[in-house]
């Protein structure tokens, strides 16, 4: 890690955040909350960690992103433009008909997704018998999946932590994005799941925590768990829901709120800084 | 007829198919001795997945292998595979239209002893309405063999049902199975009986019986609940005067409902045979509870009588 490669996934995060409001527009309700809680650690894993090709998105050797939390799929659907699976002019269609951007990801219409999701718990499984399969194959190609703390509720979660571990997959490194926010309000309050490292850690897992808003934080910690064998892998992100804009942070409203006009151009401002074009 | 025992052919299938094709993988939820995947298990270890007893998870787990280009079966009791693992069956697998094959063993009321928590009677009709699904009943031992092949052999999420029960043989040896295809068994003049499953050697035995008295039928056997050629379908009832459908599941979804759409503004009148909006029950062994539940050649037999009786030309 170095100092550009900080600098890239800090850019990469500010313009997936400007992607994010800008795809659902001003006084339009989208699920802003637990995309923008993403953007550091999926700038971190698109922009530094996982080897893919934009030009060859099924190239067999790619690592493989997958959403269990698939609501949180504007933040996918921006960084895969971003990088270039598809054109970016793609972004304003996002919920029409016919568009690629489906109100969840849907791995037949969009370049990148690797699976389908949004209905909560199964994506961690897939992730899983995906983690396997690459085993039989003798690939290196490792699997991320990202997990909601709201979603570690489903029951399937746990069946998917249980068969990770014994079946050993190495190459799946879960991320828990820690917002502690479900739609209805604070998890604590709401359906406490905590706590959270001990349960993950007593279903076998290797678990590592880390800031999910700190492009270096995510950066070490991801490398770090290049060194873990023999066990699958979760990183705790501390996030926080809304994350970047001053108004949404922590306010689970904006799980799927609307931003007013003057807030739109409060993100422009905000997002917009150091664009250069 | 010689009775075989469906599971024990599909559990040899799928170590020939593994044998033929390395990306044949298998998973179960801890019933292999009784889904009979055990040979499977024994052959191949390393394809072969124990899930435990967690079906959700294991159906979305195909769903992740099927991505990495592997053939995934899922195995456990229909009413488990299809019933408990519905949205990950609906939302893993056939919305994103992957290469998962569902197999439902132990079937309809084939599970005799355990009862209604574990008979299905409606499993079919959960699975029809599924878009994307393709939907599979063989009929005997023979049939099972060819379909396991063919649900390898499409690309496609497909449900196999398979029942639980020995099942004489109906199906030719030579037949080739393309799924869609409904198979005439044998001819006849008067009425036409379309049975899928357990009840295709009852239509059989209920065309034999029916000579006696003088009234011709004619036997298909609808081992494709999904997609059907309705075409063919409809073409299996020239020259008949009546129809009438037998299955071993529900009269809501199944092949009642195949049917009768089949022949939606038809003249031709229909008799159902099936289970009416009810769930099963222990019983000591098979025949008492196919009795109970109206699903004999007899009943067939009379459903043929009262369909040609209401038949106007």
């Amino acid at each position: 890690m170095n100092r550009e490669h900080i600098a890239k996934v800090e850019s990469a995060a500010r313009r997936l955040r400007w992607d994010i409001v800008e795809m659902i527009g001003p006084n339009v309700r989208g699920h802003f909350g637990g995309s923008l809680s993403l953007a550091d650690i999926v700038a971190a894993l698109y922009f530094y960690k996982m080897r893919h090709d934009p030009k060859n998105p099924a190239w067999a050797e790619r690592d493989r992103f997958l959403l269990s939390k698939g609501h949180a799929g504007l933040v996918q659907y921006a960084a895969l433009a971003e990088c270039g699976y598809y054109p970016k002019a793609e972004l304003a269609k996002l919920k029409t008909l016919g568009s690629i951007l489906q109100g969840h990801p849907d791995m037949r219409r969009m370049p990148g997704i690797e699976c389908s999701t949004g209905s909560l718990g199964q994506g961690l499984s897939i992730a899983c018998g995906m983690a396997a399969g690459l085993k039989l194959d003798g690939s290196k190609a490792q699997v991320y999946c990202v997990v909601g703390d709201g979603e570690a509720a489903e029951g399937q979660i746990w069946e998917a932590a249980n068969a990770a571990s014994h079946y050993k997959l190495d190459n799946l490194v879960g991320v828990l994005d820690r917002n502690r926010l479900q739609a209805t309000g604070a998890i604590e309050k709401r359906f406490n799941t905590n706590p959270v490292v001990e349960k993950w850690e007593s279903f076998g897992w290797h678990v590592a925590e880390c800031d999910g808003h700190d492009a270096a934080s995510l950066i070490a910690a991801f490398d770090a768990l290049d060194g873990v064998h023999g066990k699958p892998k979760m990183l705790v992100a501390r996030t926080v829901k809304g994350s970047g804009l001053p108004f949404a942070e922590n306010d689970a409203a904006f799980h799927n709120g609307a931003v007013t006009s003057e807030q739109y151009e409060q993100a422009r401002k905000l997002f917009c800084a150091d664009a250069v074009h | 007829m010689t009775n075989h025992n469906l599971r024990d052919v599909y559990g040899r299938t799928l170590v020939e198919l593994g044998k033929e094709n390395k990306n044949v993988v298998v998973l179960e939820a801890d019933l292999g001795k009784s889904t009979m995947t055990c040979y499977f298990e024994d052959a191949f270890p390393n394809r072969f997945f124990e899930m435990g007893i967690a079906e959700a998870n294991m159906t979305s787990f195909a769903a992740g292998l099927s991505l990495t280009g592997k053939i995934a079966f899922t195995n456990s009791f229909a009413v488990f595979a299809a019933g408990r693992s519905y949205d990950q069956i609906r939302q893993s697998i056939c919305l994103p239209k992957l290469n998962v094959k569902i197999v439902g063993s132990s079937a309809g009321l084939s599970d005799y002893g355990d009862g209604s928590t574990h008979q299905t009677v409606e499993d079919i009709a959960i699975m029809r309405a599924i878009p994307n699904m393709t939907v599979l009943v063989p009929a005997d031992a023979v049939e099972t063999a060819k379909m396991t092949r063919a649900a390898a052999a499409h690309e496609g999420p497909v449900y196999l049902r398979i029942t639980r029960s020995d099942l004489p043989d109906v199906v030719p040896e030579n037949e080739e199975i393309v799924i869609g295809k409904p198979y005439l068994l044998r001819d006849g003049s008067d009425v036409v009986v379309y049975a899928c499953g357990a009840m295709v050697s009852a239509a059989l035995e209920a065309a034999e019986a029916a000579k006696a008295q003088g009234l011709s039928l004619r036997v298909v056997n609808v081992s494709s609940l999904k997609p059907i050629d309705e075409a063919a379908l409809k073409k299996l009832a020239d020259g008949v005067k009546a129809i009438v459908t037998a299955e071993e599941h529900s009269l809501i979804g199944g092949l009642a409902s195949v049917v009768t759409y089949a022949f939606r503004g038809s003249a031709l009148p229909i008799e159902c045979i099936g289970i009416a909006d009810k769930f099963g029950q222990s019983a000591e062994n098979i025949n008492v509870l196919m009795e109970a539940y109206g699903l004999t050649a007899a009943e067939i037999l009379k459903a043929a009588v009262a369909a040609k009786r209401k038949a106007t030309v």
